[in-house]
C-alpha cells in the first residue's frame, strides 16, 4: 500500500502531563484527515508516562511518543529537534499544534528548519476540495478581516490553531490505534537548561481558558465598581478581564487586559460591562461564542458584536446581576430540596 | 558585547476606525509607528548596555525606505546604530522569508552576543519571526521573556507560560523575545532625538547578504494569502433596556438564562453555600 501523508497533531504538554487541549488538536486532525482519507498521528513530545491509549479513543490513529530520554527535552531547541526528526521520519502532509507558548515556540523553529510555511493562530482549518491543500484561516490586522492562507509548494503545511476554536471529538472506547514509542538522540549540543518553575496561584482562573469571561471598561466608573465584576466572576467561576483604559486607570493589573495588546479570549460567553468596543479590544474577543454587553449608550460599537445587549448603567446592572445569581442559587436549592 | 534588536515598523493603530457597514478597517495609510513590543526590546538592550559598558546596540529592520523612521526612534531611545534592510526583492515576504533576511544580516554583522525581538508585532501578530530567525542562525531561543539577566557567557531568562513562570538558562549567542512586562519604556529624550537626527543608516539589499535570490520576498515565501474576507460583524442583537428599577430584573434574568442554557451555571448550589 502506498504510504499516506498523515495529518500530524502536536499534543500540548504542561507540567509533564498531556493537557486537554490535545483533544482539540486531535479533533482538528480528524476533521482534516477524514476529508483527505489519511490517518491522524498525535505526537507527544518529552514525556513517557501517560495514558496514551486514551488519545486513541479520542480519535488518533497513532500516538507517537517521542523523547530523547533527557529531563530538559521540552525546552525549545531539543523539542523542536524531536519534532523535526519525527516529521522527517513520518512525512506528514500537515502538521498542526496549539497556539500556546509551547506550540508558538517550537512550530516556528521547526518550520524554519524544514524550510516550510507556518500560519499562526488559525481559527479555522479546512481542506480545499480542488487541490487537497490546507486552508488556514486567521484574523488579520486586529481581527476585523479574515485571511485564508495556503502553503502550496513546500511540505508539510504547518499551522498553529487557537485554543477553543473546535470542540473535542467524541470518546470511543472501542476505537483501535497504535501507541509507538520513539527515541531520537538530539545530541547534547543544545545550550538551554531549565532552572526552575514557579506555578501560578491556583485560584486565579486562567483568563484564556475560562468558559465565561467577565470584563469591565471605563463605563464601570470606579475601581470600587470594577471590583463588583470581581465578585461576579468569583460567583460564576469566570475569568476576569479589563479594557486597556481600565488597566491604565489602575483598576486591574495588565495581566487582565483583553485585546490586541493583551490577552485573546474565546470563551463560551463574554460579558462586557461599560466597554465601548474599540477595535483593539474587539481583536481579543471576536471568537467568543456569545457576547453580552452592558452599556448606557445604545449606539456604542460593542453592541455591533453583541448577541445580548443591555442598555443601562453598568455598575447598577452588575449589582443586580450579582443579586439575581445569588437568588437563583437559593431558589434552586429550595427547589431541589422540595 | 554586541546586541542586535529586531524592530518593525507597523501601522499606527491609534487612528484606525471601522467602516460601520462593512466592518472594514479604515486606516490612515501614512501613519506608522515602532511596534510597541519592540520599544520594550530596545529599552532592554539599552539597559544591558548600561550594565555592561562597551556594549553596542544595533537596531535592525527590514522594510520600505520609510522604515528609517523606526531606526531613528530606536537610536533616540539609546541604540547606537541602525541598519535598514530594504530592497524590492524583499517585498511580500512572509515570516520565513523575513527571517532569512534578518538571519543573513545578523551573520554579516557577525560576532553578536544577543538578539532581542518583540514577542509579536501588532500588524501580522504571528510571533514567528523571532524563533524562526534563531533557528536559521542555529542559536538557542527563549520566548515570552519578562525578566532577563545577561552575563558574559550566558543569560538567565524568566518566561511567562500558561501555568506559571519558567526560568531558563541559555548560552550566548542566543535570541530572546520579550513581552510587555519586561520593562517600562521611558519617553525618548529631546537629546536622544537630536543625536538620532544626525544618524545615517546603511541600507543593505540582497547583494550585500549571503542569500539565494529564490528564497526572498513573495517568491521565496512558502505561505500565500489566497483570500481575504470580512467576517460578519453585526450579530443579531437582542436588546434589553435597564433604565430603571423595574427593568433591572428582566435584564439580569436574560443574562442568567444565557448562562443556564449553556450549562455554564446551574440552579442551586452544589457546594452547599
Ligand atoms: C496600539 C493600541 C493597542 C491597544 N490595545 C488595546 C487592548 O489590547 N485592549 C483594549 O481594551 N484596548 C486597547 N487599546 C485601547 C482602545 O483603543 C480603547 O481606548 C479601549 O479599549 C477603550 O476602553 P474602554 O472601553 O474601557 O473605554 P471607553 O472607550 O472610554 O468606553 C467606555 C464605555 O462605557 C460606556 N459607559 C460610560 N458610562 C457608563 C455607565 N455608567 N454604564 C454603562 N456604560 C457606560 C460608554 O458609553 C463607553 O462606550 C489599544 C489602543 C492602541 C492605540
Ligand atoms: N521586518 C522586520 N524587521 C525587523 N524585525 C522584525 C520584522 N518583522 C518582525 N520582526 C521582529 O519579530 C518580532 C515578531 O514579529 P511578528 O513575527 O511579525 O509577529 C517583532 O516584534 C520584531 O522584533
Amino acid at each position: 500500500m502506498e504510504p499516506k501523508h498523515s495529518v500530524m497533531v502536536l499534543a500540548e504538554i504542561r507540567s509533564q502531563k498531556v493537557h486537554e487541549l490535545t483533544l482539540e488538536m486531535i479533533a482538528w486532525g480528524r476533521k482534516l484527515a477524514d476529508k483527505l482519507g489519511v490517518p491522524v498521528d498525535c505526537v507527544v513530545l518529552g514525556i513517557e508516562q501517560a495514558d496514551f491509549q486514551k488519545l486513541v479513543h479520542w480519535g488518533a490513529d497513532r500516538v507517537l511518543v517521542v523523547t530523547n530520554g533527557r529531563p530538559d527535552s521540552l525546552l525549545a531547541t531539543p523539542a523542536a529537534r524531536l519534532l523535526v526528526e519525527t516529521i522527517r521520519a513520518e512525512q506528514p502532509g500537515i502538521v498542526i499544534a496549539p497556539a500556546t507558548t509551547f506550540g508558538r515556540t517550537i512550530m516556528p523553529i521547526t518550520a524554519a528548519r524544514l524550510a516550510t510555511g507556518l500560519t499562526a493562530d488559525c481559527t479555522e482549518l479546512d481542506i480545499d476540495p480542488k487541490d487537497n491543500l490546507l486552508l488556514q484561516t486567521r484574523p488579520a490586522i486586529g481581527g476585523n478581516i479574515m485571511a485564508t492562507i495556503k502553503t502550496a509548494r513546500t511540505k508539510p503545511q504547518m499551522a498553529t490553531v487557537r485554543p477553543r476554536s473546535i470542540k473535542p471529538g467524541g470518546f470511543d472506547p472501542t476505537s483501535q490505534g497504535e501507541v509507538i514509542i520513539k527515541h531520537y538522540d538530539t545530541g547534547n549540543a543544545w545550550q538551554e537548561t531549565l532552572l526552575s518553575f514557579m506555578g501560578n496561584e491556583e485560584n486565579d482562573i486562567n483568563l484564556e481558558n475560562a468558559d465565561i469571561v467577565v470584563s469591565g471598561g471605563k463605563g464601570m466608573k470606579s475601581k470600587e465598581n470594577y471590583q463588583l465584576l470581581e465578585e461576579l466572576a468569583g460567583l460564576l467561576g469566570a475569568g476576569l478581564g479589563a479594557t486597556r483604559d481600565a488597566v491604565e486607570a489602575g483598576w486591574a493589573p495588565f495581566a487582565r487586559q483583553v485585546g490586541l495588546t493583551g490577552k485573546t479570549v474565546s470563551p463560551k460567553v463574554y460579558l462586557a460591562a461599560g466597554v465601548s468596543g474599540k477595535i483593539q479590544h474587539l481583536a481579543g474577543i471576536l471568537t467568543s461564542e456569545y457576547i453580552i454587553a452592558i452599556n448606557e449608550d445604545a449606539d456604542s460599537q460593542i453592541f455591533k458584536v453583541a448577541d445580548l445587549g443591555i442598555i443601562g448603567d453598568a455598575p447598577t446592572v452588575v449589582t443586580c446581576l450579582i443579586q439575581a445569581f445569588k437568588d437563583l442559587k437559593t431558589d434552586g436549592k429550595e427547589h431541589e430540596n422540595g | 558585547m554586541k546586541v542586535i534588536v529586531l524592530i518593525k515598523q507597523v501601522p499606527g493603530t491609534a487612528n484606525t476606525r471601522m467602516n460601520p457597514e462593512t466592518g472594514v478597517m479604515i486606516r490612515d495609510a501614512g501613519e506608522t509607528i515602532l511596534n510597541p513590543l519592540d520599544e520594550h526590546a530596545v529599552t532592554e538592550a539599552v539597559a544591558i548596555k548600561k550594565k555592561h559598558p562597551g556594549t553596542e546596540v544595533i537596531a535592525l529592520t527590514m522594510g520600505p525606505p520609510s522604515a528609517q523612521k523606526v531606526l531613528r526612534e530606536a537610536c533616540a531611545r539609546g541604540a547606537d546604530k541602525g541598519i535598514l534592510l530594504s530592497h524590492k526583492a524583499f517585498g511580500g515576504s512572509d515570516t520565513l522569508a523575513t527571517s532569512r533576511v534578518l538571519a543573513a544580516a545578523i551573520q554579516k554583522i557577525g560576532a553578536i552576543n544577543l538578539v532581542l525581538a518583540g514577542e509579536k508585532a501588532t500588524d501580522g501578530e504571528t510571533g514567528q519571526t523571532g524563533p524562526m530567525t534563531a533557528a536559521l542562525l542555529d542559536i538557542p531561543v527563549i520566548t515570552f521573556v519578562h525578566r532577563l539577566e545577561v552575563n558574559e557567557m550566558h543569560i538567565i531568562a524568566r518566561r511567562m507560560v500558561e501555568e506559571g513562570i519558567e526560568e531558563v538558562k541559555a548560552s550566548l549567542p542566543a535570541l530572546v523575545t520579550v513581552v510587555k512586562d519586561i520593562n517600562n519604556p521611558p519617553l525618548p529624550t529631546i537629546k536622544g532625538y537630536i543625536l538620532a537626527k544626525k544618524q545615517t543608516f546603511p541600507v543593505w539589499g540582497p547583494a550585500d547578504l549571503a542569500i539565494e535570490e529564490g528564497t526572498l520576498g513573495l517568491k521565496g515565501s512558502p505561505t500565500r494569502v489566497v483570500k481575504i474576507f470580512t467576517p460578519k460583524l453585526s450579530r443579531q442583537t437582542t436588546f434589553y433596556t435597564a433604565a430603571n428599577e423595574e427593568q433591572m430584573p428582566g435584564a439580569a434574568e436574560a443574562v442568567l438564562k444565557v448562562l443556564l442554557n449553556r450549562s455554564l451555571i446551574e440552579k442551586g448550589d452544589r457546594y452547599g453555600a
